[in-house]
């Protein structure tokens, strides 16, 4: 009856690529679409996202025993909305600035799909170690694919990149503000909502496109077995 | 039932259990971060208070702050404030804190710092909700267009020049928002009028100065 053994590789591989919570999953649109307008909102919501995900797989994979099946859902909701009160609250002490910015996106972490989804489809089934891990992997995930997101959109919408990354990393990254285009020819599409649908559409069309050269490439050089070949002769075809 | 009841019982107590875990988790943090966020809250508040006057006054603005009667001219939805810089003990300026009701998306957050001659120390926006990359460039860190009104009085330019270009008057817009500095001109000219009407008040002159 024991589970399979977890493979730590692939757990990797399926939060940061195959099964990625923003490209594969579309879990978490609302924030991803919501503050992907600029890196340094991105890297601080991704952030934050990152501590809800570990925080809540982590308690939810540890209290898996003790809750049933029927209130699972309750149960997770309120340890998930409390842990992202709690990261409000901290962003609130130490990080005020960025959190003016980010004000109305960080209690939309609770509505996030793919937290919920995680503690339900794999923290609570599985130990504490690989739960912790999986979120890791998956707030890792989801991070990346906001702060690309955001350098997009940063780039083409005011044509700057890292504007503004002093509220996360303090006054000494003052200077990595790059300005990339000339505000005359930004395209302001970009930077509203319009522009992050078609920025992430580009990315899943990326990933998709990038997944077909690989299984394409694996195709061309595995080795082609000799054999019958086995011709369906009846039924439907 | 009995079974059904009894599984009802535990469930409750269980979710119950997990309620109290995450309810005591989150005032344990509430306890731990409550002087420090009031904290920031005064700093950011004084800081954006100082970038208005700089210098010229003895007295902690912060704690000088009264409430206004609501009036007409400074937006009557939300209550105004008023912080006054003192130097030996006489106003020098007044910074108002009002809301700019008409912005595109909501009331405009405004510190407005008028000086005793009447003319503004400075104008900065404390919160607001305009569409980000349009609107949101009345914020300093993003362009440095809320400037445009600092040494202006009420005679420079004269009442009906206190519009948008658009409008006739003498004050730049903003590349693809025009009601978000619609509101502010409208709001900063209508502080003046408020600081003007009511200088015997805010400055504490006598009426036979």
């Amino acid at each position: 009856m024991n589970p399979p053994p977890i493979s730590y590789r692939e757990l990797t591989h399926n939060g940061l690529w195959k099964n990625n919570p923003a490209l594969v999953q579309l879990l978490g649109l609302c924030p991803l679409l919501g503050v992907s307008n600029s890196v340094v909102n991105a890297l601080g919501l991704g952030l934050a996202t990152i501590v809800v995900l570990v925080c809540s797989n982590t308690i939810i994979s540890l209290l898996r025993h003790q809750i049933p099946t029927t209130i699972r859902l309750p149960a997770y909701i309120i340890v998930i909305a409390s842990l992202t009160t709690c990261v409000e609250l901290l962003m609130r002490a130490y990080t005020y600035e960025l959190y003016q910015i980010l004000g109305i996106f960080i209690p939309i972490i609770v509505t996030n799909c793919a937290i919920l989804g995680r503690a339900d489809s794999f923290a609570s089934r599985n130990s504490v170690i690989p739960s912790f891990w999986d979120g890791l992997v998956m707030g890792a995930g989801f991070l990346w694919v906001l702060v690309l997101l955001g350098a997009m959109r940063e780039m083409f919408g005011s044509g700057t990149l890292f504007a503004q990354m002093s509220l996360i990393f303090g006054e000494v990254v003052n200077d990595w503000h790059l300005r990339i285009l000339p505000t005359d020819i930004v395209t302001l599409a970009i930077i509203l909502p319009p522009g992050a649908f078609i920025c992430a559409g580009l990315l899943i069309a990326l990933k998709n496109e990038i997944d077909y050269r690989i299984a394409l490439h694996k195709q061309s050089t595995a080795p082609i077995h000799s054999g019958h070949k086995r011709v369906r002769v009846t039924g439907h075809i | 039932m009995p079974s059904l009841l009894h599984s009802i019982g535990k469930n409750s107590v269980l979710l119950g259990f997990v309620v109290a875990l995450s309810t005591a988790a989150t005032v344990m943090t509430f306890m731990y971060t409550r002087t420090t966020i009031i904290e920031q809250e005064e700093i950011a508040r004084s800081k954006a208070l100082r970038e208005i006057l700089p210098t010229g006054y003895d007295n902690n603005l912060l704690a000088s702050q009264r409430q206004i009667a609501p009036h007409g001219l400074l937006g009557e939805t939300s209550a105004a404030s008023v912080f006054t810089a003192l130097a030996q003990g006489k106003p020098v300026a007044v910074i108002l804190s009002l809301a700019a009701p008409d912005g595109y998306t909501g009331p405009i957050q405004l510190l407005v710092g008028v000086n005793k001659i009447g003319n503004i120390a400075g104008v900065r926006v404390t919160s607001h909700k305009e569409t980000p990359g349009l609107g949101d460039k009345i914020e300093l860190t993003k362009s440095d267009w809320i400037l445009v009104f600092n040494g202006r009085s009420l005679t420079d330019p004269l009442p009906p020049q206190w519009r948008v270009r658009k409008d006739g008057g003498e004050f730049d817009g903003l590349t693809g928002a025009t009601i978000t500095p619609r509101a502010i001109v409208k709001a900063v000219r209508n502080t003046l009028q408020y600081v003007a009407e009511n200088r015997v008040h805010l400055f504490d002159e006598s009426p036979t100065d």
